[in-house]
């Protein structure tokens, strides 16, 4: 093994990225736990009547996917940006958009994928009934990795900032707002019995869109935010 | 291997170095000296391709580039350049996975050879400064480029790791390969054929001693 190939530079790239959510997975959790809570935030504020939260649920849902997906945006990029291990992957023989894509990819595994898998019982702390369940995993699957690469193109763009703070927030959140419209707006859809396929298959040609311009643009602002 | 022509770099249109010129030689080390602040790193990371060139020519074996080619470089900076919460073993698993493997070495015979044998799996994070040292000096062991650049190289070693730096310098160059070193210090004298290029603010013109053979042992 000589000169690295492309799929040996991405295998390494996500194992890696893998074995250090892995290492501290108390971190990595954290955004579950967010969403969990917010979550939770909803029947106490708004009382237990049954209809009133199965018609927020999606929203709800939405919402805390939304704001869990912002955690560790942040640290995504400034982490190796600070210890040089950036340095050494813009030095790679290979595509720095191919790792950062690995990267992204990573991340939504780490900090999208539990919290689809927990969100039948998110659907249930809020009475959503089970024939929306189908829409909402849906949307989720389609349109969380679509948030983690707007996000991720923007935590890029902030990477020389020594913190970034709220901006990032402010960054990114415009830019989820069409994802959030399809997204709830699917479910909601579904739940007045109309057409909520359309919603989803939108989403999903933005996610084809911005999976082959998102790591492109992030490696370009890395480039230039990168002192 | 590499020549370079008139090379400058400027930072909000003030100068930081140059213009330059200097070639370095397979089987040969660049010692680039200089005071505090004279430009040695931004010269190392605008060879490396981390910074942009306000002008200047690059030849890599004779052909004219932009820049250096990815796969011709090793790098090692300031920064460890490894996560601190993975074992040296997995951190350097990766970088073989991101920059290739030099022939008949693997990265546990490149700990062993930098020291660290015994510490494969503990986090980097929880090793001294010098061994940090070490580990990112095991990446130059494993890399298969023929050209490092490195930046204050010696720093935190004690003086077993400056003879571990010298040790790899003279493998390095013995193998044909070259290096481009920054130093402040006139400790830095590793036993292989090096040049000077002092690094003023003053003088802008480079001033290239031919040190020749200059055989030391540290």
């Amino acid at each position: 093994m000589n000169t690295p190939t492309l799929p040996r530079a991405a295998g390494a790239m996500l194992a890696r990225d893998l074995r250090l959510a892995w290492r501290r997975r108390g971190d990595t959790l954290q955004p579950l736990l967010f969403a969990v809570l917010v979550v939770a935030m909803f029947p106490l504020a708004l009382g237990s009547e049954r209809a009133r939260l199965a018609m927020l649920a999606p929203g709800a849902i939405w919402v805390a996917a939304l704001l869990a997906s912002l955690q560790g945006l942040d640290a995504l990029f400034r982490s190796d940006a600070e210890d040089g291990s950036l340095e050494q992957q813009l030095l790679a023989p290979v595509p720095l958009s191919l790792l950062l894509a690995c990267r992204m990819l990573a991340h939504w595994l780490t900090g999208s994928l539990p919290l689809i898998l927990i969100a039948p019982v998110l659907a249930q702390l809020l009475f959503l009934p089970n024939y929306l369940l189908a829409p909402l995993l849906l949307s989720l699957l389609v349109g969380t990795p679509l948030l983690v690469l707007l996000g991720s193109t923007v935590a890029a763009l902030t990477v020389g900032m020594r913190r970034s703070g709220m901006l990032l927030p402010l960054l990114a959140l415009p830019l989820y707002v069409p994802v959030l419209v399809f997204g709830a707006g699917s479910v909601m859809a579904a739940a007045q019995g109309q057409d909520w396929l359309g919603a989803v298959l939108l989403l999903a040609a933005g996610l084809a869109l911005a999976v082959v311009l998102a790591p492109l643009a992030a490696a370009a602002a890395i480039r230039i935010a990168l002192p | 291997m590499l020549a370079v022509a008139r090379l400058r770099f400027d930072r909000n249109d003030e100068r930081v170095f140059g213009p330059l010129d200097f070639v370095v030689r397979a089987g040969e080390a660049l010692l680039v000296t200089g005071g505090n602040g004279v430009g040695k790193t931004t010269l190392l990371r605008v060879l490396a391709g981390l910074l942009r060139a306000g002008e200047g020519q690059l030849q890599w074996h004779g052909e004219p580039c932009d820049s250096l080619p990815a796969d011709g470089i090793a790098f090692v900076g300031h920064l460890p350049g490894h996560k601190a919460d993975l074992g040296g073993i997995d951190n350097l698993r990766f970088a073989v996975g991101l920059h290739g493997c030099r022939h008949g070495v693997s990265p546990i015979t490149a700990l062993a050879g930098v020291g660290l044998a015994g510490f494969e799996e503990v986090p980097a994070g929880r090793l001294s400064a010098g061994q940090r040292k070490r580990l990112a000096l095991a990446r130059l062991l494993l890399s298969p480029a023929p050209l490092w650049l490195l930046d204050e190289p010696y720093a935190n070693l004690d003086r077993d790791g400056i003879t571990l730096v010298d040790r790899l310098l003279a493998m390095h160059l013995g193998e044909g390969g070259a290096a481009l070193i920054t130093t402040h210090g006139a400790y830095a004298a590793p036993p292989v054929r090096a040049r000077e290029l002092l690094l003023d603010t003053q003088i802008p013109d480079p001033h290239d001693l031919n040190r020749g053979d200059a055989v030391e042992s540290a």
